[in-house]
């Protein structure tokens, strides 16, 4: 088991050094670059910055102090915000994303999870049809769609929640729905689909043969193997949404760390998309790995021992 | 349902009269505004914008401030008097104090801009502390341990430099030392006087003197402490109306009263409360559900209605939309196919159809809103007020068949560039439209992203391209001498010896008079050859609550609350 932790471990280091290499090099390939301005600077003004962020060396030796930098956790200063490190942008952003993060996952799993099971037990019936209606709404309707519509109805329509901003409770209902919406009609169709291939297994058919409830063969037996899929999808789910959404950012003002995806690409901020590309790509592994472990939990078959070769 | 409903609708009433009860028991002034974005900087030395100039002008006091006219008038200085050459400046400056309740002094000035000067700072505006003498070449200067100096130059004048690397390092002229105390010219000649010698006349110095570069900064602290902008506040030490107080990242900043500034009593908010949202329709919904009382971003989509109701506030703004073209490609090198382009626009319909918000089509280079000679008088009608008349097709189409092409015939199809924008797609495929009916002439859009659309007009890598210029300070020569031979948002590829001649004679006039009709002589040669078409004249659309009184808004687009009161 410990050489099964080094070795994933390992790995997941490789991964994130392997994404933090091809961002490095990726980004400086595009067109234009941090101190490109409508109003161009002059030639001095730019060598002066370039000298400030030590954009004057040589690209290897740029790298090399990026990576070395990385090591040591210091994902550098940001280009455009003057005063502020990456390091500090993330520890800003992050728990905002991630606390919007968590209500809109836990809003997925306790809507998305019960709708599917509904379906699944009312197959072919209006429940059905319901589930499977707002589950392709869900799939299909754009966030920003969806952001738009939920602050005119609640926020501007019917004045229940604030249409923006962050700090309140209430203020991270429509937000936290927004996000949810794909992920919820995506559990459910999952969880339908799982659940209708469940209920025909043989252990099923056995459960009720002893004469078992329906609620218990449903909750007991069944319910805990639907789970595999729905954890698989879960720890992709919780990397993405946790660090949030630029659309959803946006539109409702949230301080997040969303939306320095799309906005330091914009500008150019080398430091920032490196920082943010790394630290989704750290989570994301790291959330794979705990899927990985879960499995064994949730499937007794499934074991992290070194395999005998014989 | 219905028990849940009435239940929602009770709290909701609650909060209701919650918030009414608030705003009766304050006779607090406070304004929410929406600033935009979240400042990139709050030191006034990076400045990089307008959503950073908004906050540091709050927080900071230059000599000068601009009044409602746009005016220089007397802040931290209380005189001043001008040399006859008007070169040398000497301030004297009134008891002013900073919010740790230390002196505002004239070396506070001098550290102030040698700090912006400095290469290290990598101050953005620095350029703006270019007109001060020896200011450019303090900061172009090499810092070599410690000290600094001139860049080298070879044989022909040009800037020396050797390969390190894929990198071109400036080689350093090692005779030629840069001592900022001695060859930067602003001194303080003790604790409130402070002289400033200028390269060369410039009648615009005082107004730059209330540009944030320009602004002061606590010596004792900033020398210091490198971090005093850090994001507690606690050590950000300022002089102007307005105390910085809170700042919550890309949420929203709020700023007090300052207790200690010189006119308080005239400060009228007790409270500025900043948004940094940057979505115009998010903006539009809090300001409607009253979450804020203006904002500096609208949806463009929307004016019309705004402007009716009231709610939206149309500002003159010093810029121009135009429409530049490579000279360098065929067949742009040719001025008639230049002007006849420009002549077949009808800007009427652009800015009646499409924009909206009040723009005026632009029949010459500079914008209304610039002063001549005098105060009093105004650039754009000092001179021709047009160069040629908007939608005039018959003259078009006779200066395209001289060049070759009668009825466009034989014209080669090339495309518009902007950068993603649907107000720019718009104006494109209008003028595309114009263009295909009054001269018969085909040509295809081509939207890029921001940096790579940079990228392209850097490179002359284009035909035709949407651009727009916004003054960095009231005169003509922010407009002007961007199109010097070789200027650095030059991108046309266009030269004209006269031009350069008349702007370099502008600049090294002292009498206002012969000054500006250079600049008007220049400008006649720029809408002769026409390397770019003008379309508008910005405005500056805001979002205003018609309870906030006396908002000053310069044509820069900088607010100034100082004034401001909140009525009925």
């Amino acid at each position: 088991m410990l050489k099964y932790f080094i070795r994933r471990l390992l790995s997941m280091i490789l991964v994130v050094l392997i994404v933090a290499s091809a961002t490095f090099f990726l980004m400086r390939f595009l067109p234009s670059g941090p101190f490109s301005r409508e109003k161009a600077l002059p030639a001095a003004v730019v060598k002066n910055l370039e000298a400030r962020y030590h954009m004057d060396q040589p690209l290897w030796k740029q790298y090399l102090s990026y990576i070395g930098n990385l090591l040591h956790g210091d994902l550098g200063p940001s280009f455009k915000y003057k005063n502020r490190t990456v390091n500090s942008i993330i520890a800003d952003g992050f728990p905002v994303s991630a606390t919007l993060g968590a209500v809109a996952v836990a809003l997925a799993v306790l809507i998305g999870i019960p709708l599917g099971i509904w379906g699944a037990l009312r197959q072919n019936g209006w429940q059905d049809n319901f589930v499977m209606f707002l589950a392709l709404l869900g799939v299909s309707v754009p966030n920003f769609i969806m952001a738009v519509l939920l602050m005119l109805v609640f926020a501007l329509g019917l004045h229940l929640v604030p249409a923006a901003g962050w700090g309140s409770v209430k203020q991270v209902i429509l937000p936290a729905f927004t996000l949810a919406g794909y992920p919820i009609a995506f559990i459910a169709r999952l969880v339908r689909s799982s659940m209708l291939e469940v209920l025909r297994q043989e252990y099923i058919t056995t459960a009720r043969a002893k004469g078992l409830s329906e609620r218990l063969v449903i909750f007991r037996h069944a319910l805990r193997n639907i789970l595999i899929p729905v954890v698989t999808v879960l720890g992709p789910l919780i990397a993405a949404v946790f660090t949030g959404s630029f659309v959803v950012e946006k539109i409702f003002a949230i301080p997040g760390l969303g939306r320095y995806y799309v906005t330091s690409i914009n500008d150019r901020d080398y430091t920032t998309i490196c920082g943010v590309t790394i630290f989704y790509s750290a989570l994301l592994v790291f959330m794979n790995f705990l899927v990985d472990l879960t499995y064994a939990w949730l499937d007794p078959r499934i074991r992290y021992v070194e395999r005998k070769v014989s | 349902m219905r028990k849940v409903l009435s239940l929602l609708l009770v709290t909701a009433l609650l909060f209701g009269t919650m918030a009414g009860v608030r705003t009766a028991a304050a006779a607090t002034i406070e304004i929410r505004w929406n600033n935009g974005a979240e400042p990139q900087t709050i030191d006034p030395a990076l400045s990089t914008g307008i959503p950073e100039a908004n906050t540091i002008l709050q927080v900071f006091e230059g000599l000068t401030r601009l009044d409602k006219n746009n005016n220089p008038i007397p802040a931290v200085a209380k005189s001043w008097t001008i040399s006859a050459d008007k070169k040398t400046y000497i301030f004297t400056l009134r008891d002013s104090f900073w919010t740790n309740g230390t002196p505002v002094t004239a070396y506070d000035f001098e550290y102030a801009w040698k700090r912006a000067l400095q290469p290290e700072t990598a101050a953005e505006y620095a350029y703006q502390l270019y007109y001060v003498y020896g200011g450019e070449a303090f900061n172009k200067s090499i810092n070599v341990d410690g000290k600094y100096y001139a860049q080298a130059v070879d044989a022909k004048g040009n800037p020396l430099t050797k390969k390190e690397g894929d990198k071109d390092v400036p080689v350093p002229n090692m005779s030629k030392q840069i001592d900022p105390s001695k060859n930067v010219g602003v001194k303080a000649l003790n604790a409130k006087t402070l002289k400033v010698y200028l390269a060369s006349p410039t009648p615009y110095f005082l107004s730059l003197c209330a540009f944030p570069t320009l602004m002061p900064v606590c010596k004792a602290v900033v020398s210091k402490n490198a971090n005093w902008t850090s994001d507690d506040l606690k050590s950000y030490i300022t002089n102007g109306p307005f105390k910085a107080v809170k700042w919550s990242h890309n949420e929203k900043m709020e700023f007090i009263k300052n207790p200690t500034y010189w006119d308080k009593a005239n400060v009228k908010p007790d409270k500025l409360t900043y948004y940094m949202i940057d979505d115009e329709s998010t903006a539009l919904s809090q300001y409607q559900s009253g979450a804020l009382d203006a904002s500096d971003i609208v949806p463009l989509a929307e004016l019309p209605g705004l402007v009716k109701s009231g709610d939206c506030k149309i500002m003159p703004y010093l810029g121009t939309y135009y429409y530049s073209f490579n000279v360098t490609k065929k067949p742009f090198n040719d001025v008639r196919v230049r002007k006849a382009l420009t002549l077949a626009i009808n800007r009427s319909a652009i800015v009646n159809n499409i924009t909206r918000g009040g723009e005026l089509p632009a029949l010459a280079y500079v914008p209304y809103g610039i002063p001549d000679a005098t105060s009093t008088t105004e650039f754009r009608t000092s001179g021709p007020v047009t160069f040629y008349k908007d939608n005039d097709i018959a003259t078009a189409k006779a200066l395209l068949a001289a060049a070759g092409y009668p009825n466009g015939k034989g014209f080669p199809s090339f495309t518009i560039l902007y950068n993603n924008s649907s107000r720019h797609k718009s104006i494109a495929e209008a003028i595309q439209q114009m263009w295909k009916t009054n001269l018969g002439i085909n040509c295809t859009l081509r939207n890029e992203e921001w940096g790579v659309y940079l990228d392209d007009l850097t490179n002359l890598n284009y035909q035709v391209a949407r651009r727009g210029w916004i003054g960095d300070y009231v005169d003509a020569n922010t407009f002007m001498d961007m199109w010097v031979t070789g200027g650095g948002n030059n991108d046309t590829g266009w030269s004209s010896k006269q031009y350069d001649m008349d702007i370099a004679k502008a600049k090294s006039t002292s009498d206002p008079k012969v000054r500006m009709q250079y600049m008007h002589d220049a400008e006649k040669i720029l809408m002769t050859d026409y390397p770019i078409a003008p379309i508008y004249y910005y405005t500056h659309p805001i979002l205003l609550k018609s309870k906030v009184k006396g908002l000053v808004l310069s044509t820069l687009g900088f607010v100034d609350w100082k004034n401001v009161t909140i009525s009925g």
